[in-house]
């Protein structure tokens, strides 16, 4: 645990202290929020639409796009510490690698619970609340945090993969696409596009949006929040499982 | 200064510019496929937006998007282009560059052919996937002569406020000063619905922002009903030559810095 406290502790301090890292994870969210609530409102005159306003519907693409930003920041200081040789003094100790993986992905998550208080604020403050209620704001931290795990084991398993930051960068507009193939602007059932549609269906990112989005809009919807926890904890296994795997091979090589 | 000596220098760093591009896949891929992103995700995913009442464009919601990404691919063009610009005055390049060219106006020249090389690939690929998806042009060939003149003059624009920004500041940190205008230029504009179906601030935004009047008019293009083209026409020719002379400004920045 002492070696787990420790690199976590570094990872905190090292995300939090770079502004350049906090501030557009919580600006450029917030801002799209902001343009795109106000531009799609008129969609929700669409039969079939699940809200009034489409601020309640669009809040929890922030969330998303939030944790995106951590899985590029994860990667870019993973392989800044490949870079610059720390990961191989840090093979020279003892160190245990998952004590590695996890030291390394707390900071993420620190930046992640700062990046949903925000939202949770932000949508208390210029929406209609979160329909679920004080409990439900436990439980969408909860959800946001698994989904900055998950995208953030996917930033360090590329980074540990090709060990430099430049390739960690290249790989950040993939994440954007899967955000935006999935039911991100309108529900599911409102895609009129059928190729669209099944992408959608078959995008996990659309049930991590889906859960915070019953959590805001309607309530409690088990089949949702389930949905959403199965696709994030299940993307955040199998990126933690890889990026282990990589780093097996990394310290291997050193 | 010999008209030789401008040309073969903007040659030069045009070149130089475009093979990077084109062989740096982290230069080239981010370029192409996030207006990619953008076209197919509001095309695809936004479609059921055109059949809401007040939507009134004839040619469909896929090439009322395309509208749109077209003038922000050619746009980012010239905004990547600059952040070239940064990059190379961080590595020192384009100090040596500075003192070894001798037509500073030829530097410049040679970033915006780049940027227009790096626009017209994007464009390409974008309107080649848009025509495969159902983009619909009922403009002459008159209109789309009109739609791409006004593409690459915003890109022509963005590329010199860019530089104008990248050379004052010389460090990629400039990066979200040459970036976030743009951004904001384009996106409170009516991207999504037409003017008429905004709501909120954003309506009250897209009625100064003179990016509306030249969407508008891109968007008249492709509908082959042609609106607003004088008023578009000048408002980007004006922003060209507003950003002419804060590039200009840039250049001198630079000089007295190199």
């Amino acid at each position: 645990m002492s070696q787990v406290a420790l690199l976590a502790r570094r990872s905190v301090v090292r995300t939090l202290r770079q502004p350049a890292m906090v501030v557009p994870s919580l600006i450029f969210p917030l801002m799209l929020l902001s343009i795109n609530s106000s531009g799609l409102d008129t969609a929700t005159r669409l039969p079939g639409f699940p809200s009034d306003s489409y601020f309640q519907f669009a809040l929890a693409i922030p969330f998303v796009q939030g944790a995106l930003f951590s899985a590029n920041s994860a990667g870019t200081n993973i392989a800044s510490d490949i870079e610059s040789g720390f990961l191989n003094r840090l093979s020279l100790t003892p160190l245990r690698r998952l004590s590695l993986m996890l030291g390394q992905l707390t900071g993420i998550l620190a930046l992640g619970l700062i990046q949903a208080i925000t939202f949770v604020v932000v949508g208390l403050a210029f929406g209609d609340g979160i329909a679920a209620g004080p409990a439900g704001v436990v439980v969408l931290l909860l959800l946001s945090l698994t989904i900055s795990l998950a995208f953030g084991a996917i930033g360090a398993f590329v980074a540990l993969r090709s060990g430099n930051g430049e390739a960690v960068q290249g790989v950040f507009p993939l994440f954007f696409a899967a955000l935006f193939l999935s039911s991100m602007a309108l529900p599911r059932n409102l895609i009129e596009s059928d190729w669209f549609r099944t992408v959608a269906t078959w995008n996990p990112v659309s049930y991590m949006l889906e859960g915070i989005r019953s959590l805001v809009i309607e309530g409690w919807d088990g089949e949702a929040l389930a949905l959403g926890f199965a696709c994030a904890g299940g993307v955040a296994v199998i990126a933690m499982a890889a990026a282990a795997s990589a780093l097996r091979t990394r310290m291997v090589r050193t | 200064m010999s008209r030789g000596s401008f040309v073969s220098v903007a040659r030069a760093v045009a070149w130089r510019n475009v093979h990077n591009w084109f062989t740096n896949p982290a230069l080239i891929l981010p370029s192409i496929l996030f207006p990619m992103f953008f076209f197919t995700a509001f095309a695809g995913g936004l479609s059921r937006v055109a059949s809401v009442p007040g939507f009134d464009y004839g040619a469909g919601y896929t090439t009322f998007v395309y509208g749109f990404v077209l003038l922000q691919a050619s746009t980012f063009g010239g905004i990547f282009t600059a952040f070239s610009v940064a990059r190379d005055f961080e590595s020192g390049f384009a100090r040596r560059l500075m003192l070894g060219a001798p037509s500073r106006g030829g530097i410049v020249a040679g970033y915006w052919l780049s940027a227009l090389v790096r626009a017209a690939t994007t464009v390409t690929v974008i309107t080649t996937v848009a025509l495969a998806v159902g983009l619909e042009v009922h403009g002459d060939g008159l209109d789309v002569v009109g739609l791409y003149m006004l593409a690459f003059l915003m890109n022509t624009f963005a590329m010199l406020f860019g530089t104008g920004v990248a050379m004052r500041l010389r460090t990629m940190q400039a990066g979200p000063a040459i970036q976030m205008p743009a951004f904001l230029l384009l996106f409170l504009a009516p991207v999504w619905v037409p003017y008429a179906l905004l709501t909120g601030w954003v309506k009250a935004a897209a009625s100064v922002n003179p990016v509306t009047l030249v969407l508008e008019a891109g968007r008249g293009f492709l509908a082959g009903e042609p609106e607003k083209v004088l008023p578009a026409f000048a408002v980007v020719s004006l922003l060209v030559a507003v950003s002419v002379l804060w590039a200009r400004g840039g250049v001198r920045s630079a000089e007295r810095a190199a």
